[in-house]
């Protein structure tokens, strides 16, 4: 294990609820850390016992494959004890209330919580009444944090000085969870954020924010160092907003053909699972500018470096 | 917790009988009826004022209230109540709904028609107002528009006039159909009676807070401003299509208010109420994740407020109404989107208008009664004239200086969610006088 693990460095933050309000030190050791996990995981036995007798409860109320595989994998590449519940976000409307079905859970001694949950600021009701560390694996529309940690490890990789470089989130803005949390994390790496897509996909205000819009992909596609493709949910849109999965390819779908008028540097990402021949074509997912696969194994590497930071708090959360 | 716990005997009325003979020594009384104010005294005998005129000898066995330094106002009135009863008891009932009123120093409410059952007859009807005879609050039961609230069949409008009814409405919905709402206006065209109309448009997706950069930042879902307005612009049209008079509820949003402000300057038969939520507050609140910050419509952007000020000044705005809405803690202590809308008013009506109206120089005091007093009873056809010898006593005595902190436990109303725990308001009420009864606080 290398100094940043030996000499144990505290977050300010103390549950990790969203990107908003975190300081840039915070992420800086927190992608510091992750590196370190990921050196871990390129060895044969990948294992740490760093959470060894910590508990970690994902408590997922919407469907999420990927997210809750990749927390799993960190929290057992950490040695914690797991324990996973999966409910829908409507069984809460009708039965037992979040706030009772946690507190149920974390009588049962449990120390972290990693949630998924439709409703913006769930997580924020769960801090105010559990002492469990809080970690937010997604809430409604409103923050992903740990995915835009991942992507933000997943660009600096590449390139290190973010200052001043144009990160493009091309697609749905206003329904997506990975956007809000990007914007807040890239801002604080001096990025210029665009945003790119139809008009009915874009929030309202989001200019406030110091977020450059475009409707045009392909200067989006000339202008950008990154693009950050959100994925297109198939079956929420076609309506009044929305005319068809076809026209949404054809004018922001990305194809190499698209992308041949790209710096030639530009760097491709994707928070999965990908609607190939909608967003993203096969030879661009597959092309020499992506960095999709690295998504995945940085989010398994910067989920444990968030866990094991986190865990520094452990029975102090409050 | 502890209201549950006490129910029943936090279900008791909080006033007592007026006695014989009550005098109010030298208070500033303010008539907003006339727009006079004078430093007075006020008689009551039995009920009803005997006597106005200064230094009033006390007679014997006459209790006196030592008015120096308070204002005594005709009572209250809140024209948007949901109190809940019959089908929600737990959240409202008549008497601790009237309990909160009274500490609110309001003396006559009008109640909303979403209850369960539905008021659309007059059967019901005459029950409710049968079980609310006698307390010290007036309660003017509200009838629906249409049938079960749906939209589509009118009430049965002669009848329910006949019976007392003073307006209609289908407040907790906006009446989609046009040609419901042309026939609603039309029809209580012929009682001179007035449509409460609560402007929605249901087509769009179903949100929880307004559209703006707070729900963007927080990723929320969203009721555009014009959801409100267009209901707004469409009614306006069909009032001045069938000469009909219409009454805008809870106006939240500064397109609204603009149409208001064009269709009454050309004469139209039009008024509206905005909620002291709506002229206090701005959606930035949510970003606490707060479900006392719910309501429909929901809290607007302070573009929206600053709007809000100015046409109430300008008499745009003619009624303060709380749109007051008890939820019990259970159903609103839970994630935002499944809170139910609504939030508590009648307590804190008065003194979020002298804390963010009055004391921020947007109105004069005169001006702020006006839209609690003899506004809302205009508007619903009722006697404004309130401080005349010979009519019962109906009047508010308060403080308007002392400042309190508002503390959600400490309210008289069966539920807990009110959109100012914490804040500390300027304007306390004091005593609530009606019907021979007399509220203390
Ligand atoms: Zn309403």
């Amino acid at each position: 294990m290398d100094d940043t693990l030996k000499g144990k460095k505290l977050l300010k933050t103390k549950h990790l609820l969203g990107i908003k309000g975190m300081c840039r030190e915070d992420l800086d050791l927190i992608l510091q850390t992750s590196e370190s996990f990921k050196q871990i995981l390129e060895t044969p036995n990948k294992k740490v016992a760093a959470l060894k007798g910590v508990t970690v409860v994902n408590m997922f109320f919407e469907n999420s494959t990927r997210t809750k595989i990749s927390f799993e994998m960190a929290e057992k590449r950490l040695s914690a004890d797991v324990v996973n519940f999966a409910a829908s976000s409507s069984s809460l409307k009708k039965g037992e209330t979040l706030i009772d079905t946690a507190k149920n859970i974390e009588a049962m001694k449990i120390d972290m919580v990693v949630m998924r949950h439709s409703t913006p600021g769930a997580h924020k009701m769960l801090m105010d009444n559990l002492d469990s560390i809080i970690i937010n694996a997604g809430d409604g529309a409103h923050e992903h944090p740990t995915q835009a940690i991942l992507d933000l490890m997943s660009i600096v990789e590449k390139k290190p000085n973010l200052k001043g470089k144009r990160v493009t989130l091309v697609g749905d803005i206003v329904h997506s969870r990975v956007a809000m949390s990007n914007i807040h994390a890239l801002k604080l790496y001096g990025a210029k954020v665009q945003v790119c897509g139809p008009s009915t996909l874009i929030p309202k205000d989001i200019e406030k924010m110091g977020v450059e819009v475009t409707y045009d992909l392909d200067e989006a596609i000339r202008n950008s160092d990154v693009m950050n493709i959100l994925r297109i949910q198939l079956e929420r849109h076609v309506g009044a907003s929305f005319p068809s999965l076809r026209e949404y390819h054809n004018y922001w779908g990305i194809t190499n053909e698209k992308l041949a008028r790209a710096k030639n540097d530009i760097l491709i990402l994707h928070p999965g699972p990908m609607n190939r021949g909608v967003e993203i074509d096969d030879d661009v997912a597959d092309g020499d500018h992506q960095v999709i696969l690295d998504q995945v194994l940085n989010g398994v590497a910067s989920r444990m470096a968030i866990l094991y930071l986190l865990s520094a708090n452990i029975g102090g959360a409050k | 917790m502890k209201k549950m716990i006490n129910n029943i005997s936090l279900c008791e009325p909080l006033y007592k009988t007026l006695p014989k003979k009550l005098l109010i020594k030298n208070g500033t009384v303010i008539d907003t009826y006339s727009e006079k104010e004078s430093v007075t005294d006020i008689l009551v005998s039995g009920g009803k004022i005997e006597k106005i005129a200064k230094n009033i000898k006390t007679e014997k066995g006459c209790e006196v209230i030592d008015a120096t330094g308070l204002f005594v106002s005709p009572g209250f009135f809140d024209m948007h109540v949901h109190l809940r009863e019959p089908g929600y008891e737990q959240s409202e009932n008549f008497v601790s709904g009237t309990n909160a009123a009274m500490s609110g120093g309001v003396t006559s409410l009008a109640a909303m028609a979403n209850t369960t059952p539905c008021i659309d007859n007059k059967f019901v009807f005459n029950d409710i107002q049968s079980r609310v005879k006698g307390l010290l609050v007036n309660v003017h039961q509200i009838p629906a528009v249409t049938i079960k609230r749906e939209g589509k069949v009118i009430v049965e409008m002669t009848e329910l006039v006949e019976a007392g009814a003073l307006a209609f409405t289908d407040d907790g919905n906006g009446i989609q159909s046009s040609e419901t709402m042309k026939g609603a206006l039309e029809y209580a065209k012929m009682f001179g009676t007035p449509i409460l109309v609560h402007p929605e448009d249901h087509s769009f997706v179903e949100g929880v807070m307004n559209e703006s950069l707070s729900s963007t930042e927080l990723g929320m879902s969203y009721i555009p401003a014009i959801s409100e307005s267009i209901n707004v612009a469409r009614d306006i049209e069909i009032a001045r299509y069938v000469d009909g008079t219409v009454h805008f509820q809870h106006v939240s949003v500064k397109e609204s208010v603009e149409l208001i402000r064009k269709a009454k300057k050309e004469g139209l038969k039009i008024s509206c109420e905005v909620t002291p939520h709506h002229f206090s507050l701005t959606d930035d609140k949510v970003r606490t994740f707060s479900t006392d910050y719910k309501m429909n419509p929901p809290l607007r952007t302070q573009e929206d407020v600053d709007s809000i000020h100015k046409a109430l000044k300008d008499g745009t705005i003619d009624v303060i109404a709380t749109d007051h809405a008890p939820h019990p803690s259970e159903k609103k202590n839970v994630e935002f989107d499944f809170a139910p809308f609504g939030v508590l008013g009648l307590e804190t009506m008065f003194s979020a208008g002298i804390t963010y109206l009055v004391r921020k120089k947007k109105l004069n005091l005169m001006e702020f009664l006006k839209k609690i007093t003899v506004n809302p009873r205009k508007v619903l056809n009722l006697e404004a004239d309130l401080i005349k010898k010979g009519r019962i006593a109906e009047l508010t005595i308060f403080d308007k200086d002392k400042k309190w902190k508002i503390d959600r436990r400490q309210l008289k109303s069966l539920s807990l969610n009110t959109c100012f725990h914490d804040e500390t308001h300027y304007g306390k009420v004091l005593y609530t006088i009606n019907n021979g009864k007399i509220y203390k606080a």
